[in-house]
């Protein structure tokens, strides 16, 4: 069953058309990957998903509900999409409990005991329940990030969005990251991630697309991706990404 | 190939450290010099004074105390010996440690006799005229008999600031808030926010306390009318000093990465819980010491209360003062006002330091 759907989406930055005409279709618990140089619109996708930016046309549904343009929802729909930066972005004057708890908490409307308790259990599987008395600026970026992840989860959402969650991480602390990431996908959560991680993305992704100038110039397993590409653009970045030695 | 050939020379042989004489020779001239100046300027207090055998040993060992560059001066000359005889002996670097130390003791030397000089140059200015200046703003007998009336006063000032201060808080976070607000719905409440910081940072404060203090009993404004002059001078503060306080706040919240609103708001919480529980705390760190600052100038501006009629230290003082035809009672307030301020700008000082080391860290 098709939980995400997204169709025809355009999106502009003033005279920047960013997206061009986007259609993508997630099932539950599958994981999508999204492919594609910098500046190939990524992270405007993801950000359009959760509407943290407004899209000019075209429509995005969740769980069959719409959930683009005027008149919905936006704190209700954010509860069911979780969202994990690049950068982290943890709230630095909250300790890392508090991080986690606090949507639960002010959004959810759960008792501070029971989410904090369902925090913990959450920290405690990426190995940061040690660390929930901490603060931010102490803890390492893998650390951080592994953090934003419990807290993106601490609001059981129905899909997650992760936009290069390892992009700004040291190279050796990448793994622990993807570790959860992949704990995650074979747990069942539906996910749609940014990702220059290619042999990650060959393991865990039922379907990646290759983004290009706002469109998705084509999609497909990661065999067919990976081994078989279609695009003579596919081919180029693919080309260089190998050439960097990233996949 | 020659050039090539001459940089290397250049590169490879050392350089011999510089002399220090000339520079010891400056330093002590300036020491001497700046002593003797101090000497003169004490030796004027004494005659102003004719003071107790007590204050004259205070003098006395002002006087030893405008000598001291000359300790640093003498040094340096020593260090130049010793530079020569490591150099003599083709001891490089020790002559250079001797170079380096010998200027730091020339340039230390001239720092302090500097500063002498200047103290000297204020002793004298309160013996000038034969200590006219000094009779006029400094009278024991005045000092004592004005203070506790002055003091009393300086309360109503200390009630009005801290009053004001509490006041500001408040209003100034609302007008910033408002000047926030997004979208269409929220630009006349912008517009509003922006016409009163313009209107009420351009209005001198006097004007406004001149204005609310007689202005809200004169049109017999319900309520206003009622109010003790007190509160009228708190009022009338809290609006001028809000318009540079919600600037203040603004701009703390602004200073925010837009990163922390797009993770508040990808988990769902609204904008006014994502100001609230994530941006505004953040922002309050980052402007206590500018915010501190507008305290400082709230409290002077508290001065100016007198406009309206309330009797506040200053007021206070210059009746006294105009009775006894002396300035004491003026200095008094000014020294209290001081003293109150001090301990805060050093507080300020800290905080500073503390986000600079803080931001540096990271
Ligand atoms: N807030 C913004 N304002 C203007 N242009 C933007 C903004 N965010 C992204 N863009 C532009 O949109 C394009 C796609 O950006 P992005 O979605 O971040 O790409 P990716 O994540 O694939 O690197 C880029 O050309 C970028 O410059
Ligand atoms: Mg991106």
């Amino acid at each position: 069953m098709t939980f995400l759907e997204i169709h025809d989406v355009h999106k502009n930055y003033g005279d920047h058309e960013v997206l061009r005409g986007v259609s993508l279709e997630v099932a539950k618990h599958e994981v999508v990957c999204l492919i594609g140089a910098s500046g190939s619109g990524k992270s405007t996708l993801l950000r359009c998903i959760n509407a943290l930016e407004p899209i000019r046309s075209g429509e995005i549904r969740v769980a069959g509900d719409v959930v683009s343009g005027l008149g919905v929802d936006v704190n209700r729909l954010r509860r069911n999409v979780g969202m994990v930066f690049q950068s982290y972005n943890l709230f630095p004057h909250m300790s890392v409990l508090r991080n986690v708890t606090l949507a639960p908490v002010k959004v959810g409307g759960r008792s501070r005991a029971e989410a904090e308790e369902k925090a913990l259990a959450l920290l405690d599987r990426v190995g940061m329940k040690d660390k929930a008395g901490a603060y931010p600026d102490a803890l390492s970026g893998g650390q951080q990030q592994r953090v934003a992840i419990v807290r993106a989860l601490a609001s059981d959402p129905q899909v997650l969005l992760l936009d290069e969650i390892t992009a700004a991480l040291d190279p050796e602390l990448v793994g622990d990251v993807l570790a959860i990431v992949r704990e995650l996908a074979q747990d069942g959560l539906t996910m749609l991630l940014a990702t220059h991680e290619m042999g990650f993305a060959r393991d865990v992704a039922s379907q990646v697309c290759f983004l290009h100038e706002g469109r998705i110039l084509e999609r497909g397993t990661p065999a067919q991706i990976f081994e078989d590409p279609q695009e003579e653009r596919t081919r180029q970045f693919l080309g260089r990404v190998l050439a960097s030695g990233r996949l | 190939m020659t050039s090539g050939a001459e940089t290397e020379a250049v590169v490879t042989e050392p350089t011999p450290p510089q002399r220090v004489l000339p520079t010891a020779v400056v330093a002590l001239l300036v020491a001497v010099l700046c002593a003797l100046a101090a000497a003169l300027a004490l030796w004027s207090l004494h005659r102003m004074l004719e003071p107790p055998a007590g204050v004259d040993a205070l003098l006395v060992v002002l006087a030893l105390v405008a000598l001291l560059p000359l300790v640093p001066a003498v040094r340096a000359f020593g260090d130049d010996r010793r530079r020569g005889r490591h150099l003599a002996a083709g001891r490089l670097a020790p002559a250079r440690h001797q170079a380096a130390s010998g200027r730091e003791h020339a340039h230390t030397a001239m720092g302090y006799a500097l500063a002498v000089l200047i103290c000297a140059g204020l002793v004298w200015f309160t013996t000038a005229n034969d200590g006219a200046i000094t009779r006029t703003f400094l009278r024991w007998e005045f000092l004592r008999s004005s203070f506790a009336n002055v003091l009393d006063a300086f309360w109503i000032n200390v009630e009005v600031a801290v009053g004001a201060q509490l006041l500001v808080l408040v209003v100034g976070l609302v007008v910033a808030v408002m000047r926030l607000l997004p979208g269409r719905a929220g630009r006349p409440l912008r517009w509003l926010a922006i016409a009163y910081v313009d209107t009420f940072r351009a209005i001198p404060s006097i004007i406004t306390l001149y204005l609310v203090g007689f202005g809200l009993k004169l049109a017999q404004v319900p309520v206003f009318k009622d109010l003790s002059p007190v509160w009228l001078a708190i009022i009338a503060l809290t609006l001028t000093y809000s318009s540079y306080v919600a600037e203040v706040y603004r701009a703390g919240i602004e200073s925010i990465h837009p990163s922390q609103w797009a993770a508040a708001r990808s988990l769902g919480l609204s904008y006014g819980m994502t100001l609230r529980t994530v941006i505004v705390p953040q922002a309050v760190r980052r402007i206590v010491p500018p915010l501190l600052n507008d305290f400082i100038g709230l409290q002077k501006d508290t001065a100016l209360i007198g406009v309206m009629g309330v009797t506040d230290a200053f007021a206070q003082s210059r009746l006294t003062a105009s009775n006894v035809f002396n300035l004491t009672p003026v200095i008094v307030v000014a020294v209290l006002f001081v003293l109150i301020t001090i301990p805060q700008a050093r507080y300020v000082d800290r905080l500073l330091a503390k986000e600079q080391t803080r931001t540096g860290r990271s």
